[in-house]
């Protein structure tokens, strides 16, 4: 067995729908490894399992069998899961998706607090990481703003500063450029990288975007639910 | 933390402002029905307080003189008031009529007959809010305000015009009807006398009829027919105890030698509330159970769809680790600020209509807290179905 040093450590995963004749094996040994502080990249076809996979990793559905380590802590080891899922999106796992999916009824600001105000950060403190955060993303100014006043870009800033709330060691970002335009899809990636990089968070991006394929330093292609590792060109972040 | 129900609420508070008002307004009827039933009840006490009586001896064997006719003679105020125990004792006739004041104008009043020129006795209004109370035998009248009549007017009341001298205000009838308090005798003749038509048709027959027209027997016929158009009739005898006396007490022997009904306070308050307004205080009863559904319906209603509007949020939240608890609590809070602000809409509501309604509708401190209480209630229960539905949210529909 693999020793897990931080970040994501998924061993012989296996995810079966169904039973009997109509059971679907969605993942079939999936293995997976990602240091604290790197990004890669998760493509594949629709179908292939890639949500399946962010389900399991985001503590959504259980597996039918493997193991699954989250910054040095395993979640789940063959029928065995940690008891507190919720806390442990809560506090473990930094979520990104497509569309930013901000609290509309929340301002910029709150929208990132919320997250360590449900771990207990008394509010004051919770505001502070928060602006701390938007200021590292540079969308301070539009701390005071409702969502639906940002643009998609600083929206998408704004759900990421959300990911890192709580100083997860493991982000799952799911598509998380794909409304975005090429230069503001870089910007993204540039941001999670550098993100990865001052936290020491380990990231997966699940993406079908053709333009920031070339960002990633590995690639996990997955196909019929097994995975192959690819090394990419890791360019464009500087 | 947070208060997510408030940022909510506060966020979309022009969506939901339709819905307060729409909520208040079922809200401020409701209280209104409530307030028409406490006037009901109240227009029945104010009947009973404003006579100032403490028993009402009435014609054996009936409910009167307000739940069902009864006929006494009116020399009879003269041995109630020799019996043992009675401080005063008084006549009175009451009669609801359509009446028609100055200009045409109508209105519904109970006139009540009293003898003029000895107020303090039990019947007669209590205190004038203008003008004086009824000093001569005949042709005056003294209004309740509620009539529309003013100091100076003179009312119709059936072959007569009636001077108003005096104004009383809250002298109303158990149907809320307001009095119009003339003399005993216009009264009386008021009340029983009929028609010049019918007196002629009645003065024929009696002429006709070779019983009453003997020729052995002067003075019959005449004798009969002036009995025929005059009344001695009151509807009944109000009395006052004196001090030192139960009233219980005083109504026995004249129950017992005078062979007549005698009601204390407490029955009479029996007959008006628990018999005389039953019906309507059911049928209020039966309104105030459907309102009190169609708000719970609409409270439903409303959160359950704010709810499906937030059903992508709400799988964010629980994505994020936001506990069941929190977003079971933001809808529930949700629901009652709804109820909250409707009911508070709809006791302004209330507040500034009742005074329009024409009969007198009474908004009492301890319905509103009851209603208040319901509405809460109600508005928690009717929260079940949206939170069972966010609770139902599976967080992975956050995720594409």
């Amino acid at each position: 067995m693999t020793t897990s040093t931080g970040g994501i450590l998924i061993e012989n995963l296996r995810k079966v729908y169904g039973h009997g004749d109509t059971a679907v094996e969605a993942l079939k040994n999936v293995n997976m490894q990602v240091a604290p502080g790197e990004v890669v990249g998760l493509v594949g076809p629709s179908g292939s399992g890639k949500s399946t996979l962010l389900k399991c990793l985001g503590a959504i559905i259980e597996p039918t069998s493997g193991r699954m380590t989250l910054g040095n802590e395993v979640i789940y080891d063959n029928g065995w899961k940690t008891s507190d899922l919720r806390a442990l999106r809560r506090d473990r796992i930094g979520f990104v998706f497509q569309a930013p999916y901000l609290i509309p009824f929340l301002d910029v600001i709150d929208n990132v607090a919320l997250l360590p105000m449900l771990a207990g950060v008394p509010n004051v403190q919770a505001r502070q990481r928060a602006l701390e955060l938007l200021t590292a993303l540079d969308v301070a100014h539009r701390a005071k703003a409702e969502p639906g006043q940002l643009s998609g870009g600083e929206q998408q800033r704004v759900s990421i500063a959300r990911a890192l709330a709580n100083k997860p060691p493991v982000i799952l970002a799911d598509e998380p450029t794909a409304p975005l335009d090429s230069e503001r899809a870089l910007s993204v990636m540039r941001i999670l990288n550098a993100m990865a990089q001052q936290a020491q968070t380990a990231i997966i991006v699940v993406t079908h975007d053709e333009k920031i394929i070339p960002c990633f330093k590995r690639i996990y292609h997955i196909r019929f639910g097994q995975t192959i590792e690819e090394k990419g060109e890791g360019r464009l972040l500087s | 933390m947070i208060n997510l129900a408030l940022r909510d609420i506060q966020h979309s508070w022009a969506k939901l402002f339709l819905s307060w008002v729409g909520l208040g307004v079922l809200i401020g009827v409701t209280l209104t029905m409530a307030g028409v039933y406490r006037g009901m009840v109240d227009d029945a006490q104010a009947l009973l307080s404003n006579s100032g009586a403490d028993l009402w001896v009435v014609q054996k064997g009936t409910q009167g003189p307000y739940a069902e006719a009864s006929n006494l003679k009116d020399d009879l105020v003269r041995s109630i008031q020799g019996m043992p125990g009675v401080a005063k004792a008084a006549n009175i006739t009451y009669f609801t009529m359509q009446i028609q004041a100055r200009g045409g104008r109508e209105a519904r009043a109970m006139v009540v007959g009293i003898e003029p020129g000895t107020a303090g006795l039990p019947g007669q209004p209590g205190h004038l809010v203008a003008g004086r109370h009824l000093t001569r035998s005949h042709y005056e009248a003294v209004a309740d305000i509620k009539t529309g009549l003013a100091l100076g007017d003179t009312v119709q009341i059936r072959r007569h015009a009636y001077a108003v001298v005096g104004l009383t205000q809250r002298m109303v009838s158990s149907g809320g009807d307001p009095m119009v308090f003339i003399a005993l005798k216009d009264a009386q003749e008021a009340q029983f006398l009929k028609d010049n038509d019918a007196l002629v048709n009645d003065r024929v027959r009696t002429s006709a009829n070779p019983a009453f027209n003997r020729p052995a027997v002067p003075g019959l016929l005449d004798a009969v027919q002036n009995l025929q158009i005059s009344s001695r009739n009151v509807n009944a005898v109000l009395v006052q105890v004196a001090e030192g006396h139960q009233a219980a007490q005083v109504a026995e022997p004249i129950r017992r030698w005078k062979h007549l009904t005698v009601y204390t306070r407490s029955d009479m308050e029996e007959i008006l509330v628990d018999k005389l307004i039953a019906t309507s205080a059911k049928q209020i009863g039966m309104f105030l159970v459907i309102l009190a559904v169609v708000s719970a319906a609409i409270v439903a209603f409303i959160i359950y769809t704010m709810t499906l509007g937030k059903i992508r949020e709400i799988a964010v939240l629980k994505l994020i680790g936001t506990r069941n608890l929190t977003i079971a609590s933001m809808i529930l809070q949700q629901a009652l600020g709804l109820g909250v602000i409707g009911f508070v809409v709809g006791k302004v509501a209330a507040t500034l209509w009742a005074p329009v309604f024409p009969k007198f509708v009474l908004l009492l401190t301890q319905d509103a807290v009851l209603g208040f209480a319901a509405t809460l209630l109600i508005c928690a229960l009717a929260s079940t179905l949206a939170i069972r539905v966010a609770l139902r949210v599976d967080p992975a529909q956050a995720i594409s």
